[in-house]
């Protein structure tokens, strides 16, 4: 009898592609509920008196366009906005505006700039987190004052550190996304 | 703008999709404005969500308790020696102080018999855990498992067993939001708690709250003086440790919050202190004056 030479050889990395297909449901359901559960979680794991949870939400929103452009359509910023301003803390509206516009500007550098590394990648998250973590000081509502804006430094760096790992984490979600396990034929 | 090929379709549809975001980015900003003009205009809202999802932080909370006492535990094995030795020293101090204690009772009594004053414990509304708080937010608030289902209204204030936490701004079924004392809208009258040295103690956004004394002159402070409610503006319970004075300014001080929300556990919800007080306050001048 002739030995199969690679068992794995009717294999990818998403499982058999004999008789198996991406799930349709799968495909478009990972990335919005990832985004809408991480936009929760900063809330649970401390009753603390300063802010210094990275925003978990707005960082996988920016991953998941870096690791899939265009998966997410260019108006998904408002609904998915919409639920992080319902447990921010923030003033109503504030995410809303500031996730709609910033899909608008990594639309236009994706159209911009199509080959990039993770270098880029990482210094155009760490500029529009920057740019995110300072307006959203500005405008959350409080007195207004500019050492508002300082008070979310120890939150940006923490941002900077985590955004590879997150990066890390929307791929592992990518390739639980695209599993093989519809049955055609 | 992508050119997605020569399909006018394909182009139509990249195009309605930016017009679609641009609508939803300015939506949000009229959104945003109007929440800021007006603070409690979505309050309904997200009362809902949060009643809806947040509830699963009450399992969380206990995670985090039991976290806190495993590694107290442990630490308590570690240092147990010389631990001993301490709290020996401590017990004698203490039994001197208890007995001092025992006499100002005694005089407060006697005092209070004179005055005819009655002590008036507040019985909480409820007592309930902090589920959560807004932790990527500069805006400090705190979620309670507890809602207008344990008549929980906007306005209570909320105290640990330390001392003043903050109060209620938005009830929903079952869980209320609490502006925390530090949150940088927040604005409390304290005293001191030795003398009639009052002002207000506002939130600076960074865990600190600053002391603001109302009678300006030379500054009295000294670092280590406790803050009490004064009890003015009617909202909370005078007499309720604030705040520790850790670094004079030249109108006041900074000051420590007493009650870290983080070391918190269960937290009670007070009554109103003064609800007629408060009343009063909406009525116009004319009004107040004429009672």
């Amino acid at each position: 009898m002739i030995a199969r030479i690679n068992p794995r050889s009717r294999r990818d990395r998403y499982g058999s592609r004999i008789n198996r297909d991406h799930s349709q449901l799968l495909a478009n359901f990972v990335p919005w509920a990832s985004i809408i559960i991480a936009s929760v979680i900063p809330i649970f794991p401390l009753v603390s008196g300063i802010p210094i949870w990275p925003p978990l939400g707005f960082l996988l929103f920016l991953a998941w366009q870096f690791v899939r452009p265009g998966l997410l359509p260019v108006w998904a910023g408002f609904p998915l906005g919409l639920w992080d301003d319902l447990f921010s803390g923030q003033p109503f509206g504030s995410a809303i505006l500031m996730w709609s516009l910033s899909i608008i500007a990594l639309e236009y550098i994706e159209a911009r700039f199509p080959w990039r590394g993770f270098l880029q990648d990482w210094m155009t998250a760490i500029l529009v987190t920057g740019l995110y973590l300072a307006l959203t000081a500005l405008l959350s509502g409080g007195s207004l004052g500019y050492e508002r804006v300082l008070l979310v430094g120890p939150q940006f760096l923490l941002s900077i550190l985590i955004f590879p790992v997150v990066g890390r984490l929307v791929a592992i979600l990518d390739r639980l996304r695209l599993l093989r396990i519809r049955v055609i034929g | 703008m992508r050119r997605s090929g020569y399909s006018r379709r394909a182009q139509y549809s990249v195009f309605t999709g930016y017009v679609v975001a641009a609508i939803g980015a300015l939506i949000g900003a009229v959104l945003l404005g109007l929440s800021l003009w007006r603070p409690a205009s979505f309050n309904g809202v997200r009362g809902a969500a949060q009643d809806v999802v947040l509830p699963a932080g009450e399992a969380g909370a206990e995670v985090r308790d039991t976290g806190t006492n495993i590694f107290e535990t442990i630490s308590a094995y570690y240092r147990a020696g010389s631990r001993n030795a301490e709290l020996r020293r401590e017990v004698d101090l203490a039994r001197v102080r208890l007995a001092e204690a025992t006499a100002i009772e005694q005089e407060n009594i006697r005092l209070k018999g004179l005055l005819d004053l009655r002590e008036s414990d507040v019985e909480p509304v409820t007592t309930a855990r902090l589920v959560g708080s807004t932790g990527t937010s500069t805006r400090r608030f705190a979620y309670l498992a507890a809602g207008r289902d344990k008549n929980v209204v906007p306005g209570m204030p909320v105290r640990s067993p330390r001392g003043v936490l903050g109060r209620v701004v938005e009830a929903g079924n079952n869980i209320s939001r609490v502006l925390l004392l530090t949150d940088s809208e927040s604005v409390l009258p304290v005293r001191r708690a030795t003398d009639e040295v009052v002002a207000f103690a506002e939130g600076r956004g960074d865990g600190t709250l600053r002391i603001r004394l109302i009678n300006l002159g030379i500054n009295p402070l000294k670092v280590g003086d406790v803050f009490v409610t004064s009890g003015a503006g009617g909202l909370y319970q005078p007499n309720t440790a604030v705040a520790v004075a850790t670094e004079i300014t030249p109108d006041g001080a900074n000051a420590r919050v007493i009650a870290d929300p983080a070391g918190t556990n269960f937290v009670s919800v007070l009554p109103i202190w003064e609800p007629e007080i408060l009343e009063r306050q909406r009525l116009p001048i004319e009004e107040q004056l004429g009672e």
